[in-house]
């Protein structure tokens, strides 16, 4: 389907779109059809995009649940993302619908976790204060049409000076009978003071190709701190485009994690904006790839204020005929003063048909600034191989042991101390080829 | 260091330092008509006595390049060019009336060079000097020491001159690897492209002294569009200087050039560079507009290829010396300074693409951007499928003199080869007040204090440079940053 053709389904479906949603996301879908007609869908002439043809991803013939149909998602799928020792919140969509919760307890008052077609509803003045007013969507991009279908997603609202100690996980499933384009918003306000951790598990083993569109939006308030773990692991058949929005005030952190352990395309982005002074930023992934997948994770940090920091950090494992693409850009605006930003990615090629394309960039419009950007591509250390194998350790084994230790740099960044430690099990099953499920389904036993 | 006072006062100085080399010279010159057709390109063929097939050349080229659009993908602002209001070819060395001799110069142009400190006469140059070849305008006035080359065997003199003396020469190498459809510049240059070098070096043949061309835009309106062709025999070697300047005037003026350089087996070429063009005054008004296309191939085994590059001039600068790393065990390298003042712009860095196997780069550039100024480092790296064992090192540093200018970096990396090595680093930073106050406080001023911290900064690029430029090199330098920070 062509940019003209979502057009027309939106054209003749409007009124079904609206019926399935809030009178708050129907605001925002005039604007948005406008940009999505005006802007389009990006191909790879569009710089942002120069390795992932979005358009022709899109044009593959999704079908899009707009009827609300309920659809059946394979539960078991679930218990891959419980994490041993790590309780959780739990929430679950199953496509672009959010469908339960594990239990509504343990949350502070005044945090409102859930559907976000339902939050709009009940809480249309917090929603319409938030949503839609992040995502850019004069350019070419999926947030205009995301804007234009949505209907349901997800929600977390953070009152002032409240600790959330417990993480919210929200576990995504794609169906597994239809072909479908799944459009996917969250929303994330945390208000002055406050903290949050947030796990975005996106888990699809489904037979059938699935598409799913995921815009993010994250407020984060003075002084309040925001992490979001963003684990993706599906099958070779899915497609996945991500576009996640920060906005940061004064003296608020922040972590972003994506992690593309398992996939078959995706196309991950993260656009953060330092409002405030004395914020700080840390953007991370990591991405395993064989076969014929692809993983293109593009990066942009906006220094609008000043004593900003921003760190970013990618690490790369191609294998295969796989294709890995990063592009991470950090514009120092004029006047934002003794900014720090420090920009790496690092990619291991296993094979003659893995390529990589790495573009780390700078923009600096003012003096009193730190930047630096590194990115490298090469393969395994042979002396330290030499050095494992001299020692008793098989190849295979080292090969294993370097790999683990290349991607734990990245991981050890994770504060959560049985997350870490069941990413790095995650990491270590999929390094050794295995399709990185838990104990919990049985599947990898 | 942060008083306002001293600050004004500093830029004040600063705005008020003259372009030495901004005089006109008053010699008749030839200029055709303004304007851009298939007529103005048989013109210039015709001008030149060119034969057929370098006329078809041109002819194809232009037709080529009036399809294109102007490329906007650059970190530049470029205003709007008239492409109809230049003229394409200007003669400094027609005489106004009596008969035509081409080895009498005009005074005036010989002028022209001393006072540009080119000296055109052989028994003045330093021995085993420099051999010169000096183009004003669209035409080469004269090359030095061609005789004494000739004797080793090395062809040394104006494209125009090869073609009517190697046509065979010429006609292999000229397009080979900067073919006319490579981009928009690239087309016009083959169209209209006038006088450039001729280099040949046959095999195994070093060059004993370094060669030179100087380029000089003297006439009103018009635009250069020079032509190089080095091309290194096997076993052979050669250094090749290229120096530029410009008059001040009030207009933007267009340099459109070409560099193409063939390297064969084992040999070696040096090619250094001290682009000092009009950069217009310190409202950024008038200046020369840099578009240059420069590549290398190296074609053969072992060869090396190393780019030089001082850019302190233009008022844009679009230039990306490259390198295509055919040959297995070929090396590129590639050095540059780059810096800009006021309000010029650059976008400039360099491409190694990686074909043969075990083929190595390096790339060193160092940006400096003051006033209100935007300097852009853009680089590719490709490594190709078959290139087994390519290794790349890039480092890009800037720094940033006054809270007006801008710094950036586009690095691109393709690596399409498991065994490729590639790294690229970069930094930003402004001078560390530590190492300020510590030049002062051991009574170093603070303008001799930032072109001491400046030319250490720049000093991996600099050494690279042959003697005669180095000088120049660093005397530019400290002229164009003295009193740029406060």
């Amino acid at each position: 389907m062509s940019e003209t053709s979502y057009s027309e389904i939106f054209n003749a479906n409007r009124s079904l779109i609206d019926a399935g949603s809030s009178p708050v996301m129907s605001s925002l879908r005039d604007r948005a059809y406008g940009c999505h007609s005006k802007y389009g869908l990006p191909g790879t002439k569009v710089e942002e995009y120069l390795h992932t043809d979005l358009s022709q991803w899109l044009s593959a013939d999704w079908g899009m649940n707009l009827g609300r149909v309920a659809l059946p998602v394979n539960p078991s799928e679930a218990f891959r993302c419980s994490v041993p020792n790590l309780s959780t919140q739990m929430h679950f969509m199953a496509g672009d619908s959010y469908i339960s919760k594990e239990g509504h307890t343990g949350l502070p008052d005044g945090v409102l976790a859930g559907s976000l077609l339902e939050l709009s509803r009940s809480h249309a003045d917090i929603v319409s204060r938030y949503l839609g007013t992040l995502a850019d969507m004069e350019k070419p991009g999926i947030a205009a049409l995301d804007t234009m279908f949505m209907q349901d997603g997800f929600m977390v609202y953070v009152p002032r000076n409240v600790q959330i100690e417990k993480p919210v996980q929200l576990v995504s499933l794609m169906p597994d009978a239809v072909q479908m384009l799944a459009c996917r918003r969250i929303l994330v306000v945390v208000e002055q003071g406050a903290s949050l951790r947030l796990l975005l598990c996106d888990h699809s083993s489904a037979k059938k190709p699935c598409m799913s569109m995921q815009v993010a939006e994250c407020f984060v308030a003075d002084n309040a701190s925001l992490e979001v773990y963003d684990l993706e692991e599906t099958s070779a058949t899915n497609t996945r485009v991500t576009e996640c929005y920060v906005s940061q005030q004064r003296d608020s952190r922040v972590m972003i994690q994506n992690l593309s352990l398992h996939n078959g395309k995706t196309r991950n982005s993260v656009h953060s904006c330092f409002k405030g002074p004395g914020a700080s930023i840390e953007v991370n992934g990591i991405a395993i790839l064989d076969g014929g997948q692809h993983v293109d994770n593009f990066t942009f940090v906006d220094h609008e204020a000043t004593d900003c920091q921003s760190r970013e950090l990618f690490k790369y494992v191609l294998d295969g005929k796989s294709t890995g693409s990063f592009a991470g850009k950090v514009l120092v605006r004029p006047d934002a003063q003794r900014t720090s930003s420090q920009q790496t990615n690092r990619n291991i090629c296993l094979t003659p048909e893995a390529r990589m394309w790495t573009q780390p960039q700078l923009e600096i419009y003012a003096d009193d600034v730190k930047c630096s950007h590194g990115a490298t591509v090469g393969q395994l250390d042979e002396k330290a191989l030499f050095y494992m194998q001299q020692r008793g350790i098989p190849m295979k084994e080292a090969r294993m042991l370097l790999m683990l230790a290349f991607l734990g740099e990245v991981i050890d960044r994770i504060p959560l101390d049985p997350l870490r430690s069941r990413l790095l099990g995650l990491v270590e099953l999929r390094l050794r080829h295995g399709q990185s499920r838990c104990e919990g389904c049985g599947v990898c036993k | 260091m942060k008083t306002g006072d001293k600050d004004n006062g500093l830029v004040r100085e600063l705005s008020e330092e003259k372009y030495r080399f901004g005089f006109t010279t008053d010699v008749h010159t030839d200029i055709i008509d303004r304007g851009l057709d298939e007529n103005t390109v048989r013109l210039i063929s015709a001008r030149k006595g060119e034969p057929e097939w370098l006329l078809e050349f041109r002819l194809k080229a232009f037709r080529h390049w009036i399809q294109m659009p102007m490329p906007q993908w650059a970190h530049l602002d470029i205003p709007p060019i008239d492409y109809q209001n230049i003229s394409y070819y200007a003669d400094p060395t027609v005489k106004k009336e009596g008969p035509k001799s081409t080895d009498e110069i005009d005074p005036q142009v010989m002028k022209t060079f001393d006072k540009l400190g080119i000296p055109l006469e052989e028994r003045l140059a330093l021995s085993g000097g420099v051999a010169v070849d000096a183009v004003m305008d669209s035409v080469s006035v004269k090359t030095t020491f061609k005789q004494t080359l000739a004797e080793k065997g090395i062809i040394f003199c104006s494209i125009g001159e090869a073609v009517k003396n190697h046509p065979e020469l010429v006609r292999e190498y000229l397009g080979s690897v900067v073919n006319y459809r490579d981009n928009f510049f690239a087309a016009l240059n083959s169209a209209v492209f006038s006088d450039g070098s001729f280099v040949y070096i046959p095999k195994g043949v070093r060059c004993p002294m370094e060669l030179s061309t100087y380029f000089r835009i003297n006439a009103q309106g018009t635009g250069q569009f020079e032509r190089t062709l080095i091309v290194a025999d096997d076993d052979s070697y050669v250094s090749y200087l290229e120096g530029c300047t410009a008059p001040m005037r009030d207009e933007n003026q267009l340099h459109a050039a070409i560099v193409e350089i063939v390297v064969l087996d084992r040999a070696q070429v040096k090619y250094s560079t001290v682009q000092n063009w009009y950069p217009g005054d310190e409202n950024g008004r008038g200046g020369v507009y840099n578009f240059v296309t420069k590549r290398g191939l190296l074609r053969g085994v072992d060869s090396r290829l190393s780019w030089t590059q001082v850019e302190t001039g233009s008022a844009i600068t679009w230039k990306y010396p490259s390198c295509v790393l055919q040959g297995d065990g070929s090396q590129g390298e590639f050095y540059s300074v780059a810096l800009t003042n006021n309000w010029q712009q650059a976008d400039t860095g360099t491409k190694m693409i990686h074909l043969g196997k075990n083929t190595r780069s390096t790339v060193i550039s160092k940006g400096i951007s003051a006033g209100h100024s935007q300097n852009s480092y853009r680089g590719l790296v490709k490594v190709g499928r078959n290139a087994t064992g390519a290794r790349n090192y890039s480092q890009c540093d800037s720094l940033l003199l006054g809270s007006s200018c801008g710094a950036h970096t586009f690095p691109y990396m393709d690596v399409n080869n498991e065994t490729a090595v590639v790294e690229h680093e970069a930094t930003t930073s402004k001078i560390s007040e530590d190492q300020l106050f510590y030049c002062n406080q051991r009574g170093i001023p603070m303008e001799q204090a930032i072109g001491l911290i400046v030319n250490g900064y720049a000093k991996d690029v600099l050494n690279r440079l042959p003697m005669e430029f180095a000088v120049e090199a660093q005397r530019l330098l400290s002229v164009s940053l003295e009193n740029t920070v406060g």
